[in-house]
């Protein structure tokens, strides 16, 4: 059947037990003189034991940690591989990736957008592999931590002699006194071992806990992986923008149109303006862009308080005021609005002069376009009036047809339409930065005469309650660490035969101080230090 | 005798306690793997709302082709019992204005079998959404989604996003992107209200 019988007690050992786990003996006496290996305490690894089911051939698969150690190299590997060219999300957003990576980083740019490594972190591929890490974890703890705990709880205090003398740290002594063994006694004792006895065989055993270092270790990091999941609730985690323009209102994204925001103002100091930015005239002087010191937006939270449906007029009702300054973000309802960036110098109004090509001095008309809510008609009481035919926010020619690329004013573009007094005719001019184009023979030239601008601030909403979780995850890996790394198990057996004493001792790391621990235990008595058979062997 | 039945009976629920244990272990697991990428997978697309979902109901301003209408303001739950072709869009959108003119094409057709088509702006002026429609000659209600509500509610990402929306006000199709004269008018078919 599926048991090793021990020879000398007769104990029904599982399969894959190496040594006795009643007496103690080594099973496999073929090996006599070698030491014993002492991993998991001897006791067999649940899942060499038996396969036969598909579950019990997952788990087995799972439960090897040469498995554990592939997927961690190929997960290092690739992640590796990730940071060799920028992601995706750190390229300019307004350019085409394919384009962007062959381009910039040529032949191996390409090869590696093809291969999908600009999202590599994000790709199902790695999400998979890490998961899979996270179960290999997770079943390999369960698999050897179970059976250590179980053979370190019923550990037979009466080893059998030749598990003794198969241990590294091993002596037999004959010339001693009962004086003496009492004196060694309670020198473990005074050094914090734990005494137990039976039939005159004493185990003095202490820091067995640390054995438990990287089950806790993994039971963090198990933790912190359920954290990073969590993410993908969105009661848990928010991640959102808006652009706000100075003195626009607008809903709050991730709020069910709950909340709006007003940008009052947005301020950004630079560095150089003031006295006290003397000291830095020098490194000033190497940058070619203004250096922002500080950037807020002044903001007033307001909540949509009627019950109407979407899109109808909000009625609003002022629930916050602040200013939201980088790494000062305003909450509101568990969101927290961070500020994140700036567009500056957005125009907002753009005011024209109408006069004669003749006379170049006269303002005959002047008129003030809102680029937020431009007005078609323009009528003056002179007579003149003047059409917005075309307003184009971003101008930009495509094919030969003015166009516009997106909503918002940044390079305005005009065609206007000129109507004299008592005239059916009209002139048509276009007028863009830096461009005034008529359209045939005009009579009449629009001037540029004036502009205002506007800063637009952006801002992020976060909420991330996964913080915690992941907190509590990295805090559990940390206590698993120190509790392997700054204890060790060490125990030490003694064993009385007819003639003499026989004592070794084991400890899962540091041998050097084990064995040191035991020489001050000795002090005052007639034992000598304890061989290091394995040092032995090599003279 | 008995003692080697006690024994085999012990293994056997020792065994059977165990297969049960690793299943449960391994599928919640393999549970929250599955669950890791598929939710990273629809992250991605982030369908606020998608199909089988029902269309929230919105009310937003007419602009542009208003000289056949006295009604200033147009609501979603007013078109129940028809169906629903809800377009957002702009006019600095390319794709947007490829798929006008086949709106435009198929409208009348389907008015008549009772789809309305309602096109939702994100423009944020209204002039250049009235010389937009004046230049393409559109007949179907425009609407101006100015606060950008409309927009937050549906989650709306790329432009253009179409939604079909039946009679009942249930989402049928989500197309993301410009729509070809056939894919659009396979759609519409779709909505097509059943005869009552």
């Amino acid at each position: 059947m599926n048991t090793i019988k021990c020879t000398t007690c007769g104990h029904e050992n599982e399969k894959g037990t190496t040594i006795c786990k009643k007496c103690g003996k080594p099973l496999d006496n073929d090996k006599q003189g070698t030491l014993l290996n002492m991993r998991y305490d001897g006791s067999a690894i649940r899942s060499k034991t038996r396969n036969r089911s598909i579950v019990d051939k997952i788990w087995r698969f799972f439960s090897s940690v040469k498995v554990g150690v592939i997927l961690i190299a190929i997960a290092l590997v690739a992640s590796a591989i990730g940071t060799i060219y920028p992601q995706e999300m750190y390229i300019p957003s307004n350019v085409d990736p394919a384009d962007h990576y062959r381009e910039q980083y040529g032949i191996t740019g390409q090869i590696y957008y093809q291969l999908g490594f600009h999202n590599l972190y994000s790709s199902w591929w790695y999400m998979i592999l890490i998961a899979l890490i996270g179960i290999s974890i997770f079943i390999v703890s369960i698999d050897r931590g179970v059976p250590l705990y179980r053979a370190l709880k019923n550990q037979p205090i009466k080893r059998h002699s030749n598990f003794l003398k198969r241990q590294k740290l091993y002596n037999e002594y004959k010339a001693y006194s009962e004086d003496d063994k009492v004196r060694l006694l309670d020198n473990l004792k005074k050094r914090r071992y734990k005494l137990t006895e039976k039939d005159g065989h004493i185990l003095a055993e202490k820091g067995r806990f640390s054995r438990w270092g990287p089950y806790v270790n993994h039971l963090g990091l198990i933790i912190f992986l359920v954290g990073t999941l969590l993410r993908f609730i969105p009661l848990m985690y928010v991640d959102d923008f808006v652009w706000v323009r100075e003195g626009e209102t607008t809903v709050i994204p991730s709020t069910n149109q709950q909340f709006y925001i007003k940008n009052e103002e947005f301020i950004l100091d630079i560095y150089g303006d003031e006295e006290e930015d003397e000291i830095f005239v020098d490194a000033l002087q190497n940058t070619e862009a203004p250096v922002p010191k500080h950037f807020e937006t002044r903001a007033i939270i307001y909540e949509d308080v009627s019950k109407d449906v979407i899109g109808a007029e909000p009625e609003l009702k002022e629930v916050q005021r602040g200013e939201i300054i980088v790494n000062a973000p305003v909450e509101i309802n568990g969101l927290s609005l961070y500020q994140n960036s700036y567009q500056l110098n957005e125009f907002q109004t753009m005011s024209f002069t109408l006069r004669d090509i003749e006379d170049d001095d006269t303002d005959i008309v002047e008129f003030t376009v809102d680029l937020t809510e431009p007005e078609s008609d323009y009528r003056f009481d002179n007579g003149f009036h003047i059409e917005l035919h075309r307003y184009y926010p971003e101008y930009e020619l495509v094919d030969g047809e003015p166009t516009s690329i997106s909503n918002y004013p940044r390079n305005p573009g005009f065609v206007f339409f000129v109507t004299p007094p008592e005239s059916e005719e009209s002139e048509a001019s276009f007028l863009a930065i830096g461009q005034n184009i008529p359209s045939g023979d005009n009579q009449y030239k629009l001037h540029l005469a004036d502009f205002t601008v506007r800063d637009v601030s952006g801002l992020k909403i976060r909420k991330d309650l996964t913080l915690p979780v992941i907190g509590l995850g990295a805090f559990i890996f940390m206590i698993g660490v120190i509790q392997g790394m700054y204890w060790q198990h060490r125990r030490i057996w003694i064993h009385p035969n007819e003639q003499s004493l026989l004592i070794a001792g084991h400890t899962n790391k540091n041998w050097y101080g084990m064995t040191k621990e035991f020489e001050k235990a000795i002090d005052g008595t007639q034992f000598t230090i304890l061989q290091d058979q394995e040092q032995k062997k090599d003279e | 005798m008995n003692k080697i039945e006690h024994a085999k009976q012990m293994k056997q629920s020792k065994k059977r306690n165990r297969f049960i244990f690793r299943s449960v272990i391994l599928l919640i697991l393999f549970g929250a793997l599955v669950f890791a990428v598929v939710s990273n997978i629809t992250a991605e697309e982030n369908a606020k709302i998608d199909i089988h979902d029902r269309a929230p109901d919105f009310q937003l301003e007419r602009i542009a082709n208003m000289d056949d209408t006295n009604d200033s303001t147009l609501r979603l739950s007013d078109l129940e019992g028809k169906g629903v072709m809800l377009n957002f869009w702009a006019t600095y959108c390319e794709p947007c204005k490829k798929e006008m003119p086949y709106m435009e094409q198929l409208y009348p057709i389907y008015q008549e079998q009772g789809v309305e088509m309602v096109a939702v702006s994100v423009d944020l002026t209204e002039l250049v959404v009235d010389r937009f429609v004046d230049q393409y000659q559109l007949t179907f209600p425009i609407l101006h989604d100015k606060k950008s509500q409309v927009l937050d509610a549906y989650g709306i990402k790329p432009l253009p996003t179409t939604y079909f929306i039946d009679e009942n006000g249930i989402v049928v199709e989500r197309v993301l992107g410009e729509l070809s004269l056939d894919r659009l008018e396979g759609y519409l078919q779709q909505i097509v209200p059943e005869e009552t």
